[in-house]
C-alpha cells in the first residue's frame, strides 16, 4: 500500500466517524448520501472550519452544538436558480397545470427548496396562470438557514438577467421584473410570492408524511442519495400523493427500479412523472 | 482494468474530433469526458463525437455503470463524479472556477477509485482546470497525458496541468491517441 493509499483510507475512517458522531448527537442521518460527494463536502467544511483533518472537525461539531446550522448548511449547499432547466417549467405548465385547474385546492410540496429560487419561480409561473390563489405549497429543506434566507427572498441583482431569460424560455408571459423590486444591486421578490407558501424544516430522510399533495417536486436532491434512500423517498413520495399525484424530479434523474414500480412517466413532459393507481399493471 | 478521463475546454471539441477517431475500434476501456460547452450543449457534442468515432459515445447516465468500451460524456449542468461501485453520480454543487461540470470534480473522484489503473488526459482550454485533477491522479499512481501546447488552439490548459501536476506524456493528440491504444490490452 502506498503511502497516497493509506491515506485515503484513514480519510474514509474519519469520514465515518464524522456520519456517526452527526447520528448520534444531533440526529442527523448522512449514512445512505452517496459516498463520493458527501466526503467532498466534508473536505470543504473541514478546510473551512479550519480544522486540518476531518477527525477534527468531528470533535468541534461534536462539542459545538451552536454552530450546528453551519454545518448543515455546508453539507448541503443548496445551489440553485430560478427557472433551471426550463423545459421542465414548460412541461409542468402544458401537462400539470391543466390537471391541477380542475381541482378546487391545490397542495404542492417542494422538497429540498434550498434558498427558494424554485420556489419563487414556481409561485410566478401559477400567478400567471391563475392558479395560485387556490394553491397551497409546502417548501421544505433539511437546512434552517437555506429556509430563512428563502424565506426573504432576496437575490442579487446580477442573477436576474440569466434568470429573465430562463423565465421566458420557461413559459413566462409577463416580464419577470414585474415580480421583483430591485434596489442596491439586490433583487427583493415579490412578497404576495409566499402569500400561500409555507416554509418548514423536514428531514427526507427521517421525517414522515405531514400532508396530501397533488404535485411535488424534488429537483436535484435524490442525486445526493443512494439507491437505499432514493427509493425510501420515493415511497414517501407515493404516499402523500392523491391519485394520479405528480412528481417534477430534476434533469436526467435516474429513478431506477423503484421509481418505474411507482411511477410512471409523463408522456411528452419529461422529468415529470404520475403516480401509478393500485390496480395498474407496471 | 485502464479507465481514461479527458479534461477539455476552449478548442477542445476539435482536440476531441481529431483524438477519438484514432481510437482503436473495440477499445476495451471506458472513456469518460468533461467538455465545457455552453449550457445544453453536451447532447450536442456527444451527437458530433459519435459520428466521428467508432465507439459509441453517450451521455454518462445517473447511477449506471461505468462501462467499457463507451465514451461516456458529462451532461450539461452537473458535476459528473465516480461512486466507489463504479458507477456515475451527479451533482450541482457550485460551480468551480465558473465550470460545472468541472474537469478537477471528475478527476479527483475518478482518481480515487481508479488509482492505478487511470488515465488523465488534458486538452486545450483556456483556464486551469483539470490541473488540480491531474496531479492527484499522478500521487495515486495514475498517468496523466498533456496535449501539445503548441498543438492546443488554447494552450491555457495544458500549461496549467504541466506546471501544476507535471505530465507523463505530452504530445500531439495523434500520439497521445497512441498511447492510449497501446495502454488497453485487446
Ligand atoms: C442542490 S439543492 C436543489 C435545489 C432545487 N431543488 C433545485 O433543483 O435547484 C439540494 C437541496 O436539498 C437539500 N437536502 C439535502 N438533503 C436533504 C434531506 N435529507 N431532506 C431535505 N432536504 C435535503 C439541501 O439542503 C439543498 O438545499
Amino acid at each position: 500500500m502506498t503511502e497516497e493509499d493509506d491515506h485515503l483510507a484513514l480519510e474514509a475512517i474519519e469520514v465515518d466517524l464524522f456520519i456517526e458522531a452527526m447520528l448520534r448527537r444531533y440526529g442527523y442521518d448522512f449514512r445512505d448520501y452517496g459516498r463520493t460527494s458527501l466526503t467532498r463536502r466534508v473536505r470543504n467544511l473541514a478546510q473551512q472550519f479550519g480544522t486540518g483533518t476531518i477527525s477534527a472537525l468531528t470533535a468541534l461539531v461534536l462539542h459545538s452544538p451552536e454552530r450546528i446550522g453551519e454545518v448543515i448548511g455546508g453539507l448541503s449547499v443548496p445551489a440553485s436558480d430560478f427557472f433551471r432547466d426550463p423545459a421542465i417549467f414548460r412541461a409542468l405548465k402544458a401537462h400539470v397545470f391543466p390537471v391541477l385547474a380542475s381541482y378546487a385546492r391545490i397542495t404542492i410540496w417542494q422538497a429540498g427548496c434550498a434558498r427558494g429560487e424554485e420556489v419563487y419561480s414556481l409561485a410566478i409561473l401559477l400567478k400567471e396562470a391563475g392558479l395560485y390563489e387556490k394553491s397551497r405549497i409546502f417548501a421544505t429543506d433539511i437546512s434552517e438557514t437555506s429556509l430563512a434566507s428563502a424565506q426573504e427572498g432576496i437575490f442579487p441583482l446580477s442573477d436576474m438577467r440569466d434568470a429573465s431569460r430562463r423565465y421566458f424560455e420557461s413559459g413566462g408571459t409577463q416580464s419577470l421584473s414585474a415580480h421583483y423590486h430591485a434596489r442596491y444591486e439586490r433583487a427583493k421578490l415579490d412578497r404576495g410570492l409566499i402569500d400561500n407558501v409555507t416554509f418548514a424544516e423536514h428531514n427526507l430522510v427521517t421525517d414522515g408524511v405531514f400532508c396530501e399533495a397533488h404535485l411535488i417536486l424534488c429537483r436535484n436532491v435524490m442525486i445526493y442519495f443512494n439507491d437505499r434512500l432514493q427509493a425510501r423517498v420515493l415511497n414517501l413520495f407515493a404516499d402523500t400523493l392523491v391519485r394520479g399525484g405528480f412528481l417534477c424530479v430534476g434533469d436526467r434523474e435516474n429513478l431506477r427500479v423503484a421509481g418505474a414500480s411507482l411511477f410512471r412517466p409523463v408522456e411528452g413532459a419529461p422529468s415529470v412523472f404520475r403516480l401509478r393507481s393500485p390496480v395498474e399493471p407496471p | 482494468m485502464t479507465v481514461i478521463v479527458i479534461g477539455s475546454s476552449a478548442g477542445g471539441p476539435q482536440a476531441l474530433h481529431d483524438l477519438l477517431p484514432l481510437l482503436k475500434p473495440g477499445l476495451a476501456a471506458p472513456l469518460i469526458i468533461v467538455s465545457h460547452v455552453g449550457e445544453n450543449m453536451g447532447d450536442l457534442l456527444t451527437e458530433g463525437l459519435a459520428r466521428t468515432c467508432t465507439l459509441p459515445v453517450r451521455i454518462a447516465a445517473e447511477r449506471m455503470p461505468v462501462e467499457p468500451g463507451v465514451v461516456h460524456v458529462a451532461p450539461s449542468g452537473y458535476h459528473l463524479l465516480i461512486e466507489p461501485d463504479r458507477r456515475f453520480a451527479y451533482s450541482v454543487d457550485e460551480r468551480i472556477r465558473f465550470s460545472r461540470p468541472s474537469i478537477d470534480v471528475l478527476f479527483v473522484s475518478a482518481a480515487e477509485v481508479y488509482r492505478d489503473e487511470l488515465v488523465g488526459v488534458v486538452l486545450s482550454g483556456a483556464n486551469a482546470d483539470g490541473a488540480e485533477g491531474l496531479r492527484t491522479i499522478r500521487r495515486l499512481g495514475g498517468l496523466a497525458l498533456v496535449q501539445d501546447p503548441n498543438e492546443a488552439i488554447v494552450p491555457t490548459m495544458p500549461l496549467a496541468a504541466i506546471e501544476q501536476a507535471g505530465a507523463d506524456i505530452c504530445a500531439p493528440t495523434a500520439i497521445l491517441a497512441a498511447h492510449i491504444n497501446s495502454y488497453v490490452r485487446p
